[in-house]
């Protein structure tokens, strides 16, 4: 392709700036495996959100006020005064439940077919952080709009910093720049919000991607494409990216604002999941609301935090949690990549995991009655079980041959 | 083990569903946002009964008027007793300080009360209001006991007063239950009391999110735009996947 483009304003481009040379390596000349499916479809749908996130955040930046005089109301004037101001709102809160959907589905594609496993540990830990990014983002943009929830959940999450020994209280203070939650916590994670963390995330994602295309797409069979080329050194199982997997995006991206416009247009509050009712009532110091629940993608490791009976012990159990996963390339020692081709005692490892991470999920948005607690300390041990069964997994593991092209299905 | 069973039945119920209940039995407001005529009745008793004590302060009365199809001499005549512009924010005259000794606390700003407490809850409880001797105010609330609100519309509701009964479950256990009677009649009967309610309510829900209909207007096109891309789409990937084995 480069050649034909020597003269005229590209080729004047190409030969002060590698334009034709990165399309090429990024998307036209990038060989990706022909037999994705649909689980391959979340990565550039985690890409359109990002998107969509950052200019619907442009947007609501231009009339938010972070004050805790007047944070509040200027959503409201968002909401009612500026011209699709609650369309730009509700893209932007909706946004960020499915950033989390799409991220947990393109995880567990991860899980299935083994995308972690070497030569991709870079690209997984690149994606990690990512994710530990992502809650970052979350968690400060969620106290934003200066709601009772903002308020009480931003002070429950910073108070657990508190717990750690020796400096946990000096670091809260630290963290918030004030004894409660105030104007200067809010300024300041607005600040977070808006331009520290996006630009430590865009920069992961440019490594995420750069990482991906240098070792390859994994693929349903977790077969490496590169072992087996052809004569023209290109891999025998391999597509170019661009046009073939662009316009199988573009169906996916469209099935997906399907979804997202139902939510957003029918119902932007999704029963109190993507914006809770309590988030109406302006933050108030003095009125702690009866139940304080982080929003759901936070959940499941709100309920390992509540399931350990000790607070620190319970903060490092949270920490662990997500820690935990960094691991995974190294946990998991198994030579077979793919769920296909894996053992039962792996796909019964990772139901139980699936399982234990919805019921967790579930059990952070209910109050820690004894009952529930104890199925959260049940779920939690599943959920640790799952790394250190990976362990020794591999020693009885019956795998089964990995073929060496990918199938057709 | 019947707890583990109930915990594990609970676990399949959405949380939101659960968290509705407490004890309280909540009506059903059953408002239609697109009933304009109810919209614009809600919106005269809402500047009549509500207005002097509550301020909607995120919302304009220009905009009523455009979304309920009033004039803007009408609004001002109709809805604006205390002069402004129509440009002007639905602020209240009365000074915190002042509510806060009247009423023990100052009344909350009603722009979004309808997201915060849901329809169904504002409408059971302005209905719910009884006559109380031992409170300084006479008056108390099934559904937010010991509410610094006096009844404000009690001349077209009247007076009720709780009865208790008793009444057996199913399964034997006896539980007392509180009902409201009325005991002196307002000017409405209860069933036009009730409709006045939805149309305050059903006005409540339209401030708390004005752009709801347009919202739902816009939702329609645009799905029905993507559907039809979707088809070109998919017809477009078929064509350039036909030469993939």
């Amino acid at each position: 392709m480069g050649e034909k483009y020597k003269t005229g304003l590209l080729g004047w481009i190409d030969a002060r700036f590698p334009l034709s040379k990165m399309w090429n390596e990024h998307l036209a000349e990038y060989y990706a495996p022909k037999n994705f499916n649909f689980w391959y479809y979340f990565g550039s749908l985690a890409l359109l959100v990002l998107v969509i996130q950052i200019l619907t955040g442009i947007w609501l930046t231009m009339n938010y006020k972070p004050d805790a005089a007047l944070a509040f109301n200027s959503v409201e004037y968002i909401m009612r005064d500026v011209n699709w101001g609650w369309l730009i709102r509700y893209m932007h809160s909706t946004g960020a439940s499915f950033f989390f959907i799409v991220v947990y589905l393109h995880m567990f594609r991860g899980l299935m077919y083994g995308s972690f496993k070497k030569p991709r540990e870079l690209i997984w830990i690149f994606g990690m952080i990512i994710y530990v990014c992502l809650m970052a983002e979350a968690f400060m943009g969620y106290l934003l709009p200066w709601g009772q929830m903002s308020y009480w959940g931003a002070q429950v999450i910073i108070s657990l910093f508190g717990a750690i020994p020796g400096i946990g209280d000096a670091l809260a203070l630290w963290i918030r720049g004030d004894y409660v939650i105030s104007d200067a916590t809010l300024n300041r994670f607005f600040a977070f919000h808006v331009i520290a963390v996006p630009i430590i995330l865009l920069a992961m994602v440019v490594l995420h991607i750069l990482a991906l295309h240098e070792v390859g797409s994994n693929n349903p069979d977790g077969v490496e494409i590169k072992k087996n080329k052809g004569a023209d050194g290109k891999p025998v199982d391999g597509i170019p990216f661009h046009p073939y997997y662009s316009v199988k995006d573009i169906v996916g991206v469209i099935v997906f604002l399907i979804f997202f416009s139902i939510v957003i247009f029918f119902m932007p509050e999704m029963g109190g999941w993507f914006l809770e009712k309590d988030n109406f009532v302006p933050a108030d110091p003095l009125k702690t609301p009866e139940h304080i629940v982080p929003l759901w993608y936070f959940t499941p490791f709100y309920a390992v935090l509540r399931a350990v009976p000790d607070k620190f012990l319970g903060v490092v159990a949270m920490g662990g949690a997500i820690v935990v996963l960094f691991f995974l390339p190294w946990l998991d020692r198994s030579p077979v990549k793919s769920i296909r081709y894996r053992g039962m005692v792996y796909k019964v490892a990772l139901g139980i995991f699936v399982v234990s991470f919805i019921a967790l999920g579930y059990l952070g948005t209910q109050p820690a009655t004894p009952v529930l607690t104890n199925f959260a300390r049940l779920f939690s041990l599943l959920y640790f079980g799952f790394f250190v069964s990976l362990l020794f997994m591999h020693k009885f593991e019956k795998t089964k041959p990995v073929p060496d092209r990918v199938t057709s299905k | 083990m019947k707890n583990r069973i109930l915990a594990l039945i609970m676990m399949v119920l959405p949380a939101p569903l659960l968290a509705a209940g407490g004890g309280v039995h909540i009506d059903h407001a059953n408002i239609d946002p697109t009933n304009t005529q109810s919209l614009q009745r809600g919106a005269r008793l809402f500047v009549n009964y509500c207005l002097s004590c509550h301020s909607a302060a995120l919302m304009r009365y220009e905009r009523i008027g455009k979304d309920l199809g009033i004039d803007e001499r009408l609004v001002a005549e109709n809805l604006m007793f205390t002069g402004g512009k129509v440009g002007d924010l639905m602020t209240v005259a009365t000074a915190p300080d002042d509510a806060k000794e009247w009423f023990g606390t100052v009344p909350p700003d009603l722009s979004v009360i309808a997201r915060s407490r849901g329809v169904d809850w504002l409408y059971t409880y302005m209905r719910s209001f009884y006559r109380d001797d031992s409170r300084i105010i006479g008056v108390n609330n099934l559904t937010f006991p010991d509410v610094g609100m006096p009844h404000v519309m009690w001349e077209l509701q009247g007076w009720q007063e709780p009865v208790i009964t008793t009444v057996k479950d199913h399964d034997g256990t006896e539980r007392k239950v509180v009902k409201l009677e009325l005991v002196e009649p307002g000017t409405l009967t209860p069933k036009e009391y009730d409709r006045t309610i939805r149309d305050l309510v059903n006005f409540l829900d339209y401030i708390g999110e004005p752009a709801k209909y347009e919202r739902r207007s816009l939702g329609v096109k645009v799905i029905m735009f993507l559907l039809v891309f979707l088809v070109v789409a998919y017809l477009m990937k078929k064509d350039f996947w036909k030469d993939v084995h």
